[in-house]
């Protein structure tokens, strides 16, 4: 056994965390991510340059790495940095790109030069397929909502019905489409996707699995992202406990506090291990099962480490000028993204029962 | 054993309940039931419509204009007004300052200042915290020295809510360095628009504002605006800390909040299906509830014997809002995604990503991760129980 990463794994994973501690400082971060456009451009060209959306896409398909340790390292570093960038809407666009063959738009999301977004989920239909109402054809109509990176896209991926019972995906260019840009709470953007008898061109008509597989790459992100916050919140939690004094000694002194960051820290490393395991299974068999189960102890171990970090570091960790207190809001939120840890016990139990 | 309230009692509900039918104005109870912010001119038209029938200081007697209720009416007053969706009242001039110069203050201090607590004129803050001084509160710094009839204040206090609205602020205040700290505290009052005083806001992680830090540079204050005698603060600081608080398990709130979650539930689907049907997200709400039918006994147990006091409060507020947090908790991810959004003016207005009722949910839930760390947090109320358990 072997628990080090690649040497290839390990310089992304450095020169991320390098550039994202010199160029995206907290300061800028909360300063792009509540304004529109919810990101940076530029850095987002950088990033590319850097090459961390080839470290998303296999060789095979234009890009250098793809498989779930590369997600991980790479997320854990957005997560480490409180990074807004639509990493999360590309990653998956990218995937389903790839899987279809559709190589110049892969290549040029690599390069920077373009940006996409997965359409899924649509008002009371956000934890599987079977919920979507939408149908398809050369037309599409109806709304997509919550679309993670829709304010910053050139193409939407909109997944529907078609005629022949299966989910179809299909392809609309971001003009063509009706898009009401926000900011989420955590910061970073997100937009609800309004088509009206708009243009579509397809792309598969029977996706149902590369879509599963696509969301799952991007929940495997997601708990790496929060491995990385939940890292950067016991440091601060640390560090916070051992430098404020009350009662005239440093409040790490009191085994009430210690031990409630013992607890948590024991969350983070069950954390980072079933990452691993996702991470070895998410081009195998039972990867729906693996990436369930992450998201399910990431969701109940992000609640827990969200909520002590703010109570532990008192009126403080309430403040947006505090960094922790973004740390925490990302790390709440993302529970709620691609289905939270209740939604993810539903497809356990369902998965180890059939 | 009797559970029940008395016919008096059940007659007093009565009246609050058609009271609040006839006077609560619909726009107030919107913003309540949406989580949105209360404007200054909602919370003084909420406190007139009170004081019209000399509701709005419950805690005060008959003859300085309150309404001269017992600790179960004023549950029963405070379980009404949730139910009703009415704001809370503020408390910092009628909850608190009030009932310190009721037991501390002058004669003239009472006939000049109380007056104008129940009328309006004045908008109290409360100068408690200090960035050094937080549960630790005795090592508070900021300083007043006597100068011949005034003092002179100099420091910082932090934390003063809905201090952006106020005319006036109480403040604990260090007049000597001898001895215990706690002996060398003064409870003072200061005009905010003294010169010296600067207020600055803080900006909540949800992006709200309420709280504020209070600068204090050569700040003069007459001495007769010293309440009770010099150094006698902290005593008064740990009688509104220990006097009565009825409404600290908020029982009242957290009723109401299931209301709206069990309708919320009714309205979402899950799966295809209303997610009150999913028995994984309603088991959590009736375990929620099962813990609030308790703490309503507890409550109520307390009620009828006279008051909250000590280490029965300490363990409803850390009880109170542990199940009050639970609620938001629930009332967030009753959302999924729909959660997400910013609760900017055009996602609550015509955005609609959630409805309009719930789409402040998550800015709710972080802005009430506050009630476990304000009014004492609640390891300070952990270390109360702990000294009464052990050397009680």
């Amino acid at each position: 056994m072997d628990f080090n990463h690649t040497e290839d794994r390990r310089m992304i994973s450095d020169s991320l965390r390098r550039y994202l501690a010199e160029q995206y400082d907290n300061e800028f971060r909360n300063k792009i991510a509540y304004e529109a456009p919810y990101h940076d451009a530029s850095k987002w060209a950088e990033l590319a340059e850097l090459g961390i959306l080839g470290a998303l896409v296999s060789e095979a398909d234009g890009g250098f790495g793809g498989d779930g340790f590369d997600i991980a390292v790479v997320f854990e570093e957005l997560g480490r940095g409180l990074c807004a960038e639509p990493m999360l809407a590309n990653l998956m666009a990218l995937r389903l790109y790839a899987a279809f063959g559709q190589s110049e738009r892969v290549d040029a999301i690599i390069g920077g030069s373009e940006r996409a977004a997965l359409a899924v989920w649509e008002t009371d239909a956000f934890s599987t397929l079977d919920d979507i109402a939408m149908t398809g054809g050369d037309k599409l109509s109806g709304r997509k909502t919550v679309v993670y990176g829709g304010n910053s896209a050139d193409h939407l991926l909109v997944v529907a019905r078609t005629a022949a019972g299966k989910f179809g995906l299909y392809e609309v260019a971001a003009a063509d489409a009706e898009i009401l840009s926000y900011a989420m709470i955590d910061g970073g953007g997100a937009a609800e996707i309004v088509l009206d008898n708009t243009s579509a061109k397809l792309i598969s008509d029977d996706a149902a699995d590369a879509i599963n597989a696509a969301l799952d790459a991007g929940r495997l992100a997601l708990c790496a992202e929060a491995v990385g916050i939940m890292d950067v919140l016991r440091d601060t939690v640390k560090d916070y406990l051992m430098q404020r004094q009350q009662f005239g000694r440093p409040i790490a002194m009191f085994q009430a506090l210690q031990h409630r960051l013992v607890d948590f820290s024991i969350e983070i490393e069950q954390a980072r291990s079933i990452v691993i395991l996702a991470s070895a299974r998410l081009d195998a068999e039972d990867r729906a099962l693996h990436i369930a189960r992450a998201k399910n102890l990431i969701g109940r171990a992000g609640k827990l480490v969200a909520e002590e970090a703010i109570q532990m570091h008192g009126g403080i960790g309430m403040t947006w000028e505090y960094a922790a207190s973004h740390y925490a809001k990302r790390l709440t939120m993302l529970d709620a993204q691609l289905g939270d840890a209740e939604d993810q016990l539903r497809a356990v139990m369902e998965l180890e029962s059939a | 054993m009797d559970l029940n309230f008395t016919p008096e009692e059940e007659a007093f509900r009565a009246e609050v309940r058609q009271f609040l039918k006839d006077n609560l104005p619909e726009e107030l109870t919107t913003k309540v039931r949406n989580g949105l912010e209360f404007t200054k001119e909602d919370i003084e038209q909420w406190h007139a419509i009170l004081q019209s029938r000399n509701w709005l200081a419950a805690t005060w007697p008959v003859e300085h204009g309150g309404p001269g209720w017992n600790a179960t009416q004023r549950h029963i007053f405070d379980e009404e007004r949730s139910l009703a969706n009415a704001p809370t009242v503020v408390p910092f001039g009628v909850g608190m300052l009030g009932p310190v110069l009721l037991k501390f203050g002058t004669e003239e201090q009472k006939a000049t200042i109380l007056p104008r607590i129940l009328d309006g004129t004045d908008w109290w803050c409360q100068g408690y915290s200090e960035p050094g001084a937080g549960s630790d509160l005795a090592s508070l710094k900021t300083r007043a020295i006597r100068d011949g009839d005034d003092y002179i204040i100099n420091g910082q206090k932090t934390w003063t809510t809905l201090g952006q609205h106020a005319d006036k602020i109480f403040c604990l205040v260090r007049t000597s360095t001898e001895g215990k700290p706690q002996e060398g505290i003064s409870f003072i009052l200061v005009d905010i628009d003294t010169p010296g005083i600067e207020m600055r806001p803080i900006r909540l992680l949800e992006g709200g504002y309420e709280v504020n830090e209070v600068f204090f540079t050569d700040v003069r204050v007459p001495a007769s605006n010293m309440v009770g005698e010099e150094n006698q603060g902290w005593t008064i600081a740990k009688y509104l800390l220990t006097h009565e608080r009825t409404g600290i398990a908020g029982v009242g709130y957290s009723t109401q909040a299931l209301i709206e979650l069990r309708a919320l539930a009714k309205k979402l689907k899950r799966r295809g299906k209303p997610l009150a049907e999913d028995p994984i997200f309603m088991s959590r709400v009736a375990e929620i509830e099962i813990d609030l039918e308790a703490m309503r006994i507890t409550n109520l147990r307390m009620l009828s014997d006279g008051g909250a006091m000590g280490t029965v409060s300490s363990m409803l507020k850390i009880k109170g809002t542990v199940i009050r947090q639970a609620i938001n908790d629930l009332a967030r991810r009753a959302l999924g995604p729909a959660a997400c959004p910013f609760p900017s003016e055009e996602v609550l207005g015509n955005l609609a990503v959630a409805p309009p009722e719930a789409a402040n949910n998550a800015a709710s839930y972080f802005n009430n991760r506050k009630l476990s760390i304000f009014g004492g947090s609640n390891e300070i109320q952990r270390n109360i129980i702990t000294k009464e358990l052990f050397m009680g």
